[in-house]
């Protein structure tokens, strides 16, 4: 089995899965159980200032997008900061890190705009000998409007500001929690970078509606007949989490600032693919919250076969794919492939023909019998068929060797050359 | 409870009351809205999907399942109900393992197809259950169409003439309508008065009567109803049964298989139907195996079908025959009844063993015997009562097109006339066809 051992920032931990801070790390009773499931770390629920505490709904908190049996494949939440007074949480953290002093404990923060409320939290949270902080800059709901969460996560002054201060009045390691509700994740990322930070973590959940009630013409979820927007998390964000973590992984400016990886994380795969894409360790909720602790013992089985597998390091997987993730202009405008029907593994349904006659290119034929085949002199190699067909690899994409002759264009296969060299782009001609 | 498997003769009661409840149960449970939604998943939704092609009334199957999938099942069923009226005892009865579930894709890739009968049933059923029907009639043109037979042929042609505003009058010769779907049916498959409720739920169209108890030749001459009537549509299918053309077939405890299930589906106590201790069903087509099965449900100890011919010449589909199995019925091919034997009442059947030849099927000299107090002959049933001056071809009445017979102005449909598998599906295919036949020559005649 592959060592799985990981060390985020100075942080050691028996494994690279952390609980997200979320609803699943409120409070001691759960954390525990996290931990005796095999979770290498926690996050524990975000934190605020000493006070009333906060005030959560009574109605439902979550709203969901499913597959047809049911399978969660989106979920938002309209919940806030932990509802539980500041000592409560304070004297837990203290008690779990004694007893789990070889596991991950990251407390999340996110206290009003101004240096004093920073440093007083942050004295407090060193008393409990938790490993670090994590300030929240990124929940996108309820908080935002009081000026926190993604109200500074979105003002990257204020991101570079406050992880100043916590950097200047603390000596933990500090992660920045980014919000994905901007229009590029680079500005947060790189103020975060320049306030100290140690690391950045994200994504947070997206600004989002799950559904309407077509009864109660109210979004979801509905309190009382009126609905607010939530964060959005789950499989379904996967996606815009992966290309977000890569681009702070590739980008000059913030090339090698550790990133713990957030976003629909929900198998081993999930995990290392967010690893490949440059994240030091990833943190789950959605999928804890869907299926229990439990699934942590997938995620290091999978893991561990993959890492001995590939022959690789965990180190070695990290920030893998970075290299390889590129400007669309850098793309080979010379790679040409032809989408291939395996007849035999063909169940004749024709959704490739479907899809591709009326909606792509009309680059399938299909005979009388039922027969599907690829016209490769229409074939622009969309990948549309390959994605429709419900038979795996029945379609595939075959790349054409060098020198041969492209039917569709007329010309042959040629060396690697990209768009910023091609004759049809006009600043490329003003280059030369 | 008097008797027992085990007690000899033909007798009621040989099962507790409960059992038989069980065993007369609806045979395959209704799907609830989830597990519609998860078998409605699988579809793949295919381009000119096979199923369809497959169907004989060309229901839009993967149009209605999408649309159970999408929460809107009453949508669906007005969907198979446009193509199909009796969609509803469709989805009960149709043999979808030789239609569309046979070609769908998933069959073909998994041998697990779409339930696609099962989904059917979903949709019919849950729009039926509001007890709303979906179409409503066109303005009345005045004209009348008589219909003979009330089962699924005359109904489908009945609904659709009168969804065009004609005025339809069906005579039927048995005491209730809906024809094979009220008489011919395993009880099992259509349970809890399905086809009467289907019946009086297709007639909410309006402007159809049904007239009971009135047999074409007896009741009701052919010629009255051409003078009576616009146009006229036959489809009371096949009343006749061939013999076995054995000795001793008219011994006490032969019986028509069609007889025993007809009487099996009316009686609102299944324990009251006699049934022998050991059972002997000739034939291989569905009413062999329904008989057999529900002779073995009534509490048979032994129930044997024997084939003249082997197993891939059976008519009844492969899942019909595991369904036989799975019920305790021994299945006997390649053997054909020389002689019933017995003093007064049938005690042994006699077969001899047969070959299969290209020249004909030959009748071997090696003879067996089985026990029997009960034999059922379900060897086929025969056009009887055709009217005079109708061309008759192979057995069937002769029609061209959607149903035309020889005769201007009179149409057939349904296991009376030619073309087609003798199923309900088809039948309702025939009738609805000819009534959009009937409609455009009316229209035509101006």
């Amino acid at each position: 089995m592959a060592d799985l051992s990981a060390n985020f920032i100075g942080i050691p931990s028996p494994n690279p899965f952390w609980l997200a801070s979320a609803p699943p790390t409120d409070k001691e009773y759960n954390v525990r159980r996290a931990f005796d499931a095999g979770w290498g770390g926690v996050v524990w629920k975000t934190l605020g200032s000493e006070g009333p505490p906060i005030v959560n709904v009574s109605g439902p908190r979550y709203g969901a997008i499913w597959g047809a049996d049911r399978r969660l494949l989106g979920l938002n939440n309209i919940e806030l900061i932990t509802d539980r007074p500041l000592q409560v949480n304070l004297d837990e953290i203290r008690r779990v890190k004694r007893d789990y002093p070889k596991h991950a404990l990251v407390i999340s923060l996110m206290v009003p705009c101004d240096e004093e409320s920073w440093k007083d939290i942050l004295h407090r949270i060193e008393d409990t000998g938790a490993d670090g902080v994590e300030l929240n800059f990124g929940c996108p709901h309820g908080m935002a409007e009081r000026g926190m969460g993604s109200a500074v996560g979105q003002v990257p002054e204020y991101i570079e500001m406050v992880t100043a201060w916590v950097k200047h009045y603390s000596k933990m390691p500090c992660i920045v929690k980014l919000t994905p509700n901007v229009t590029s994740i680079l500005p947060p990322a790189m103020a975060a970078k320049r306030g100290g930070a140690d690391a950045v973590s994200l994504i947070n959940t997206i600004k989002s509606v799950t559904n309407v009630d077509l009864d109660h013409f109210s979004p979801f979820p509905m309190i009382d007949g009126q609905g607010s927007h939530g964060g959005y998390c789950g499989p379904a964000v996967k996606p815009i989490a992966l290309n977000m973590v890569g681009e702070i992984a590739r980008h000059k400016d913030t090339r090698g600032l550790p990133i713990s990886g957030i976003g629909g994380v929900t198998t081993w795969r999930d995990a290392a693919e967010f690893m490949a894409m440059g994240a030091g360790n990833v943190q789950v909720c959605t999928a804890a919250m869907t299926y229990g602790f439990k699934i942590v013992e997938e995620m290091i089985s999978g893991l561990s076969q993959y890492l001995d597998e590939k022959a690789m390091t965990l180190d070695a997987l990290v920030g893998r794919a970075v290299p390889n993730f590129v400007e669309w202009q850098d793309l080979n405008l010379n790679y040409v492939t032809k989408a291939k029907i395996d007849q035999d593994a063909c169940i004749s349904c024709g959704r490739c023909y479907a899809a591709c006659e009326d909606t792509s290119h009309q680059a399938i034929a299909m005979s009388p019998e039922r027969v599907f085949t690829v016209k490769d002199e229409e074939c622009v190699a969309c990948n549309l068929c390959v994605n429709v067909c419900p038979v795996e690899n029945c379609i595939t994409m075959v790349e054409m060797p060098k020198g041969a002759l492209d039917p569709r264009t007329g010309r042959s296969v040629g060396d690697y050359a990209n768009w910023t060299t091609h004759p049809n782009n006009p600043s490329a001609q003003a280059a030369e | 409870m008097s008797n027992s498997p085990l007690t000899p003769g033909i007798v009621p009661n040989r099962l507790p009351e409960a059992t038989l409840a069980q065993n007369f149960g609806d045979h395959i449970a209704p799907l609830d809205r989830h597990e519609a939604r998860v078998a409605a998943d699988r579809c793949y939704f295919c381009h000119d999907a096979p199923c369809m092609t497959a169907c004989p009334t060309g229901i839009d199957i993967p149009l209605f399942i999408r649309q159970i999938a999408t929460g809107t099942p009453d949508a669906a069923a007005r969907t198979i109900l446009s193509q199909n009226i009796l969609g509803g005892m469709c989805a009960r009865v149709c043999p979808t393992e030789t239609l569309c579930e046979e070609v769908c894709v998933r069959e073909v890739a998994e041998g697990k197809p779409v339930e696609i009968g099962r989904l059917q049933r979903f949709a019919t059923d849950t729009l039926m259950a509001k007890g709303v029907h979906p179409f409503a009639r066109a303005a009345a043109t005045g004209r009348r169409v008589a219909v003979v037979g009330a089962g699924p042929a005359g109904l489908a042609c009945a609904h659709r003439l009168a969804m065009k505003g004609h005025e339809v009058v069906i005579y039927d010769g048995r005491g209730k309508p809906g024809g094979l779907n009220e008489y011919g049916i395993a009880s099992y498959k259509a349970v809890d008065d399905f086809a009467q409720a289907e019946v009086a739920w297709l007639l909410k169209i309006g402007g159809i009567t049904v007239k009971n108890g009135m047999i074409l030749g007896r009741d009701v001459m052919l010629a009255d109803l051409q003078r009576g009537y616009d146009a006229v549509f036959l489809g009371f299918g096949l009343a006749g049964v061939n013999a076995l053309r054995a000795k001793g077939e008219d011994l006490a405890g032969v019986a028509d298989a069609v007889e025993f299930i007809a009487g099996l589906r009316q009686a609102r106590d299944k324990g009251a139907v006699p049934v022998g201790r050991n059972v002997v069903v000739i034939g291989g087509g569905m009413t062999a195996v329904d008989a057999a099965v529900q002779s073995k449900l009534l509490g048979a100890e032994s129930v044997t079908i024997v084939y003249r011919r082997g197993q891939e010449k059976m008519a009844a589909s492969g899942y019909e025959q595991e369904h036989a199995a799975a019920a305790g019925v021994r299945i006997i091919h390649n053997a054909a009844p020389v002689a019933v034997h017995g003093d007064g009442a049938v005690a042994e059947v006699e077969f001899a063993y047969t070959e299969d030849r290209a020249e004909g099927l030959k009748i071997g000299a090696e003879t067996f015997r089985l026990k029997a107090d009960q034999v059922f002959k379900a060897i086929g049933q025969t056009l009887a009562g055709a009217p005079e001056g109708l061309m008759v071809q192979g057995g069937k009445i002769a029609t061209t097109g959607a149903g035309r017979t020889s005769v201007a102005g009179v149409w057939a449909g349904g296991d009376c006339a030619g073309g087609g598998e003798d199923l309900t599906v088809t039948a309702v295919a025939q009738g609805r066809d000819a009534a959009e036949d009937i409609h455009a020559a009316l229209a035509a005649k101006g």
